[in-house]
């Protein structure tokens, strides 16, 4: 008994540091390469640990920005938000590459008052408002993540590819839709639009139900900020890269954490 | 026209380009599956760097209204990147209605669209198809342009092709 308490124990403790990343938030198109000007796509979003199964919390459609080819912004259609996923639809009419992204900015704040521990999560400008006056061990961080799928009808283009230079970001070298097993593509990340170097990207194909190791794939960015993939098979791959900085908005808070994962389809021969 | 052919396929001997052609000879299997539908299928003629040469047909659902069949032109999903993801349906002298199981004879002649003028060189003859609800194939045939000899090609498809002839006249 008392070795399975140890080892229990144990497990907790290897499985902490983890536990904080293992959540992963994703969209997931109902196609990304489309032909014919009168189609639609629905997407599911969601935050969840099985790839891509909604077991956890839906995504927040507010933080939802859709790009159209002519880089105009798109309203989604039928948003709702369920007990563990959210969807919407997305027609697409126009030609080319349409980008949807989650992007998620926010202070977190730990503090304790009269000895509990608490915490708060929200917009730079409630902060001051948020943390009541006694408030002690106050410690704030910002937030910077973007989740992505891109879409494409026709030609792929880039005129929705167009960083915003805030935060982490992706550019595709590679068109993010001209994904094919067996073949390299290659991205770059951006960190407020300067190249992000020497930065871990890791892949995992979807499906993860359904076999007994997470099979990741990973990469380094290179100087330019750049790294490739081979993919060793299709699939809809979650594509995630994270790090932190002290380039904080609010003064307050000494670190910023930023983070991107795309979901990137990737099809057979 | 066919008077002629014997008499120009002499000539071509002393001037290839003059009329070179290429028949073709696609064979639609019939498949006992409980629902069926015509398949999709889109013939061209890849460079080696598989850059699109010419493409020599598509046939596709062209009588949905408002132009729906164009809807699962991607699941023809070589054809649709390397060339049909550029292109505005319908291509004239090209595109076509879905046609039934059987065999399917095509014939381009050199200097003609839709096969164009061929520059000399090793090219690939691709075959694809794709059929809703059911499976989706794509049969090579590599050959040099022009030929020197006439030459008997051919490729079998196992699931959504059958036999698919070339012949290919200098």
């Amino acid at each position: 008994m008392k070795h399975a308490f140890v080892r229990a124990a144990l497990g907790v403790a290897l499985a902490l540091p983890l536990a904080a990343q293992a959540h992963k938030m994703w969209m997931v198109p109902s196609a990304t390469v489309i032909s014919g000007d009168d189609a639609w796509v629905t997407v599911d979003a969601a935050i969840s640990n099985d790839l891509y199964y909604p077991d956890h919390f839906p995504a927040q459609l507010d933080q939802l920005v859709v790009t159209a080819p002519d880089g105009s912004m798109v309203k989604p259609e039928n948003p709702s938000t369920g007990k563990y996923r959210s969807t919407f639809d997305l027609p697409v009419p126009q030609k080319g590459t349409y980008r949807l992204a989650l992007v998620n900015q926010g202070l977190f704040a730990n503090y304790e008052v009269d000895g509990q521990k608490k915490r708060w999560r929200g917009k730079p400008e409630d902060v001051k408002t948020a943390i009541p006056a006694n408030a002690k061990n106050v410690q704030l961080s910002e937030m910077a993540s973007r989740v992505e799928t891109f879409v494409t009808q026709g030609s792929p283009s880039d005129g929705a590819l167009k960083p915003t230079n805030k935060g982490l970001e992706l550019v595709p070298v590679t068109q993010p839709n001209d994904l094919v097993a067996g073949e390299k593509a290659t991205f770059q990340l951006i960190v407020d639009g300067k190249p992000a170097a020497n930065l871990k990207v890791v892949a995992i194909n979807g499906a993860t139900r359904y076999r007994n190791g997470q099979d990741e794939i990973d990469a380094t960015t290179d100087k330019d900020g750049k790294f490739s993939f081979t993919w060793p098979s299709a699939g809809m791959y979650w594509v995630n890269a994270s790090t932190e900085d002290t380039k904080t908005s609010v003064k307050e808070a000494k670190q910023r954490r930023l983070a991107y994962t795309a979901t990137l389809e990737v099809l057979p021969q | 026209m066919r008077r002629i052919l014997p008499f120009a396929s002499c000539l071509a001997f002393a001037t290839p380009a003059l009329a070179a052609d290429m028949n073709l000879t696609v064979e639609i299997p019939t498949l006992k599956v409980a629902e069926y539908h015509r398949p999709y299928v889109a013939v061209w003629i890849e460079r080696e760097d598989h850059s699109v040469a010419a493409n020599l047909a598509v046939w596709y659902d062209v009588k949905k209204a408002d132009g729906e069949g164009t809807n699962w032109l991607k699941d023809m999903r070589q054809w649709w990147r390397r060339s049909g993801r550029e292109q505005t349906m319908p291509i004239d002298g090209v595109s076509g209605a879905t046609r039934p199981a059987g065999q399917h004879q095509l014939r381009f002649s050199d200097g003609k669209p839709p096969l164009g003028s061929l520059a000399p060189g090793h090219y690939e003859l691709v075959v694809e198809a794709a059929r809703e609800v059911g499976g989706r194939e794509a049969q090579r045939i590599p050959f040099d342009w022009p030929a020197k000899a006439p030459v008997h090609l051919s490729a079998s498809g196992t699931e959504e092709l059958g036999q698919i002839s070339l012949d290919l006249n200098p």
